[in-house]
């Protein structure tokens, strides 16, 4: 009985469904992106940053969205602590884009990602946000806290969530 | 392109567009939605405004803009009788019974939408340009030759769409062949009690896609039906509400950007019970 009243307080509006449905289909419509593409593109995005820094991955969002006449990709990537070089001294594993300075890194990225008409840009807005600064040792602790806290938030927000990338940046 | 200034006009006059009228191309990618309603709707609530209003019907093969407006037993020409020259434009154009200044081409029933020839359709809207200070095209449901006909000779669209998941993309569709074509919004047959129920997309949801201008929201009422029934265009009737939204849409398509487009809403306490029974979506 409780469940079945859980659930109907959970259960989103079919007009909500409709939006994200229609944003995902008009996405692709506008890429010539099957949502798979998608799904990897977030995939590899996480893979590439974790490369220097710590990421809650649970939480990252990566998503698109129509401004006018271009699309963007908007990312937000939680990070839990930047990772420290090796004592060798040399970046992690760099091949083309130098370690430090994330913009130029993401500028090196967006080739691979203009896989659509040439018409369209993708201008990378990567948003990543540094959550509190904590001790390197019991970083990995807290997070299933934190996840449950995250999630209240960004529940009401599919009714007027016009910035589907900037739900909840994880204040504290 | 062409510039109209209409600006500094006083909103109950005449607002001509230009030297030469404005044409305006009704289109929606998806059929049933609503276009030719809504050519019928804005194009006497213009003619109302005084404006010399012309309505062609692009739909060749499909005719139906003149039962909506009424007009079906008047009509002798159509639209391919004048590009085919087997008669004269003022022959084939049908003097609407209410409003002298407003007049229909009907679309030919028997032929197919490959018959146009699409200069000679660019031709024909620029013949009529010279002569009524709006031309209202009613564009064929799709994309293709009809389509493409009906938005040749046109400067700017009314691309209009019903808060449905497939009326949006293909008005997003639409929206990318016009190219730069400047084109306005119609949400049409919005029904405020399932939006507000969470059943329906909102205006906001609609808006926040297409990112249009919009120029009005109509919604699905029956006055639309039984008026479309009787053919007389719910803009001529001055005591309902959606006829005094057609005529704002008309004013602000005649440069008066200061009236506000208004919600629909749910109108009574009836409404809202209507909507307590309605059942779920």
């Amino acid at each position: 009985m409780m469940d079945f009243f859980k659930n109907w307080l959970k259960r989103e509006t079919s007009s909500a469904t409709a939006k994200e449905r229609l944003r995902l289909v008009l996405l692709s419509d506008h890429l010539s992106l099957a949502p798979d593409v998608v799904e990897n593109l977030r995939r590899d995005l996480i893979a590439v940053i974790s490369r220097y820094v710590e990421v809650d991955e649970a939480h990252c969002d990566v998503s698109f969205e129509q401004q006018d006449s271009a699309v963007a990709m908007l990312a937000n990537i939680p990070i839990l602590k930047m990772k420290t070089p090796p004592p060798g001294g040399g970046a992690p594993r760099t091949q083309a884009s130098p370690p430090a300075a994330p913009p130029t890194g993401m500028d090196g990225a967006a080739p691979a990602m203009t896989v659509a008409e040439p018409a369209v840009t993708v201008p990378a807005l990567i948003h990543a946000v540094e959550t509190a600064a904590e001790a390197p040792v019991g970083a990995g602790l807290p997070a299933p806290k934190k996840r449950r806290r995250r999630r209240r938030p960004a529940n009401p927000n599919p009714a007027g969530g016009a910035q589907p990338g900037f739900a909840s940046p994880a204040v504290g | 392109m062409l510039q109209h200034d209409v600006s500094g006009a006083p909103a109950d006059s005449v607002v001509m567009p230009g030297a030469r009228g404005l044409a305006i191309v009704v289109t929606s990618g998806k059929g049933g939605v609503g276009k030719t309603t809504t050519t019928a709707n804005v194009g006497a609530a213009l003619a109302l405004r005084g404006a010399r209003v012309a309505l062609v019907d692009a739909d060749v093969g499909l005719r139906n803009l003149d039962i909506v407006m009424g007009l079906e037993s008047r009509v002798r020409h159509h639209v391919l009788d004048v590009l085919e020259e087997r008669v004269t434009l003022d022959d084939a154009l049908v003097r609407d019974k209410r409003l002298e200044n407003l007049s229909l081409l009907a679309a030919a029933q028997t032929r197919d939408k490959d018959d146009v020839d699409t200069k000679k359709m660019i031709a024909l809207v620029e013949q009529l340009r010279d002569r009524f200070d709006y031309v209202l095209i009613d564009c064929p449901a799709g994309i293709e030759t009809g389509f493409r006909n009906a938005i040749a000779g046109a400067q700017e669209a009314i691309v209009v769409c019903t808060p449905e998941m497939s009326a949006v993309r293909d008005a997003d569709r639409v929206v990318g062949l016009l190219g730069s074509m400047r084109a306005r919004l119609i949400i049409n047959r919005l029904r405020p009690s399932l939006v507000r129920r969470g059943k329906m997309l909102s205006v906001d949801d609609v808006d926040a896609i297409l990112r249009l201008p919009l120029l009005g929201v109509i919604a699905d009422e029956p006055g639309v039906i039984v008026t479309t029934n009787r053919g007389e265009p719910i803009a001529l009737d001055q005591t309902n509400r959606t006829g005094a939204t057609y005529r704002a849409i008309a004013a602000r398509l005649s440069g008066d950007e200061s009236v506000p487009v208004e919600i629909p809403q749910e109108p009574t306490m009836l409404g809202r019970l209507g909507a307590l029974f309605g059942g779920r979506a």
